[in-house]
């Protein structure tokens, strides 16, 4: 019984330790600011690894989410004779939802995977050591413009998931159903908001973005030096951003939109 | 004083064992460094030859449970190869991170050129780094970038020159290790020994006052062996350099060395030349120096009793 309860401090503690770690990082990536701007070039890079390279993946699910979305929009709406809203419910669930959360996920399984597994080797091979022995702080060098790359790329794909899945909607839901098409877009500008649908998507997103970039180049930064032990962090970014995505857009959803 | 070794079969104390266990006070008098002041360059610094380039007093470190280093103290001269030897897990890696500051000691100091490492701001732990070069044993080449660029790195890191010269520097330090042809290689495709080759040039890019060798000859080929020995050598006299060599090859790095420091379970077991040290009458320096298999230092991981294991 005392055996269990120090097993529980001991990991509390741990816990603790970790997520003062990562903060600190995190201070410490972002502070790095102005010499990634003095460096632009390393910022275009990454966003290019995370966000270009990561735009196919988003493309196609966004369409085929919206696909989805316009099929079974239509079945429910029918039935109550409201088909010619079918615009606003597939724009209102990927601006304020799916948009958000589902390019977050899948960014952190393309991209937030890699960074960390990149960051893990790294340090496996020592690149992060020999940089330091250069006097080039690594955090600054490597992370920082990753995080930025990373906080930069994420709401532009989150908007490209959407006006793709948008899209997606109206051909199944006109091109297929028979939706009237001046419905589908005149209730759609109408009735989705700018602010309230958004803006506070977008913001979801960016939140999104900063912390599925974070928790990849925490993980890859704290990876044992070993090919198993950057095999773990590269689920555990996986995971735990999943986990933090979810969480995070219930709170979100429900200070945003629940009054 | 808690110094005592921990090999109970050793013979009559020699020379290097007893200066392994004096105090470090008394140790630039035991000392006979008859071809050191030869060595050290007439540098500009007022302190070249007077002071050591490193201090270590007292180091204690630890890794959990582990003690690595137990009150260890050295001096690296200024100007000479210093080679810090001892088994594998001896923590000899260890003990370069401690001087670079990427760790930090639970006791006792350590200075570079009279500056104490670990009382450094960042920005000043970042300025002495500058100073100083490190050779990793995977070499720690940046993997995206050509030989070139990684060797050019730390130039257009750390200074403004035009382009110009930093190509004909670059081009300088690859010649000086005699890959100026690779430049345009990736590391990828750099042999293990080029790929070292290549991470010396790039740490002598900034024209440090020290450089340190994490195991340079491990894992070598007999040529490439053969020149990196050489090179450590050439570059340290040429560029009046101080070096620092880590590893456990003997004979490679005895024959370069100036100085020898043999290190294990925590402590200096005996420092002084190359020749003082082979000298050494502790079974345990022979054994090590000599490769013996059989020694103080046992074949046999303790076990329990042959009889108890196989006859019950």
């Amino acid at each position: 019984m005392l055996e269990l309860l120090r097993q529980l401090g001991g990991s509390g503690l741990q816990s603790l330790a970790n997520i003062g770690r990562g903060h600190i990082l995190l201070a410490r990536i972002v502070l790095g600011l102005p010499s990634l701007l003095a460096r632009p070039r390393l910022l275009l890079a990454q966003i290019f690894n995370v966000g270009v390279l990561s735009m196919l993946i988003i493309g196609v699910s966004g369409l085929f989410v919206g696909m989805v979305l316009g099929l079974q929009g239509y079945y429910v709406l029918s039935q109550f004779g409201a088909a010619q809203s079918l615009g606003v419910m597939v724009a209102a669930s990927l601006v304020r939802e799916l948009g958000p959360v589902v390019t977050a996920l899948l960014v952190a399984g393309r991209a937030g995977s890699a960074l960390t597994a990149e960051v893990g080797l790294m340090k496996a091979t020592e690149q992060l050591s020999g940089l330091e022995m250069m006097a080039v702080d690594p955090v600054k060098r490597i992370l920082t413009p990753r995080f930025y790359g990373g906080l930069v790329s994420m709401p532009l794909l989150a908007a490209m998931f959407s006006a793709v899945g948008v899209i997606g909607g109206w051909f199944v839901g006109v091109g297929l159903l028979g939706v009237d098409e001046g419905a589908y877009w005149g209730q759609l500008q109408a009735k989705i908001d700018f602010q309230e649908d958004v803006v506070n998507g977008v913001i979801k997103s960016i939140v999104f973005g900063v912390v599925v970039v974070w928790i990849a180049l925490f993980q890859g930064y704290e990876a044992a030096p070993t090919s198993e032990g950057v095999s773990r962090a590269t689920t555990r970014t996986v995971v735990h951003s999943a986990l933090a995505v979810l969480g995070l857009d219930f709170v979100m959803t429900a200070l945003m939109f629940g009054n | 004083m808690g110094r005592r070794r921990p090999y109970k079969n050793q013979p009559p104390r020699g020379r290097a064992e007893g200066l392994a266990t004096r105090g470090a006070e008394q140790e630039g008098k035991a000392l006979a460094r008859p071809e050191a002041p030869a060595r050290v360059p007439a540098g500009p610094r007022p302190a070249a030859g007077a002071t050591p380039l490193v201090r270590i007093r007292g180091l204690r470190f630890a890794r959990g449970e582990r003690v690595i280093f137990d009150g260890v103290d050295m001096d690296i001269p200024r100007g000479q190869v210093t080679a810090v030897m001892g088994p594998s897990g001896t923590g000899k890696t260890t003990l370069l991170k401690l001087i670079c500051g990427q760790l930090r000691p639970d006791a006792g100091t350590i200075e570079v050129d009279g500056l104490d490492v670990h009382r450094l701001s960042h920005h000043e732990l970042y300025r002495l780094r500058t100073r100083m070069g490190m050779l990793f044993q995977s070499g720690a080449l940046l993997t995206d970038l050509s030989v070139f660029e990684n060797v050019a790195y730390p130039l257009r890191e750390h200074t403004r020159l035009p382009e110009s010269m930093i190509r004909s520097l670059v081009l300088m330090k690859l010649e000086a290790v005699g890959l100026r042809g690779a430049r345009d290689l990736m590391p990828s495709e750099l042999s293990g020994g080029m790929a070292r080759r290549v991470a010396l040039a790039r740490a002598v890019a900034l024209d440090p006052m020290m450089i340190l060798y994490d195991e340079p000859f491990t894992g070598q080929d007999p040529i490439s062996l053969g020149v990196l020995v050489t090179l450590i050598r050439q570059l340290n006299d040429a560029s009046r350099l101080t070096s620092i060599v880590v590893s456990h090859d003997v004979q490679e790095t005895a024959s370069i060395a100036d100085r020898l420091y043999l290190i294990a379970d925590g402590k200096v077991m005996a420092r002084g030349t190359p020749l003082e040290v082979e000298a050494s009458g502790s079974g345990w320096v022979r054994q090590f120096m000599h490769g013996e298999p059989d020694g103080p230092v046992h074949f046999h991981y303790p076990a329990p009793e042959l009889d108890r294991d196989f006859l019950g």
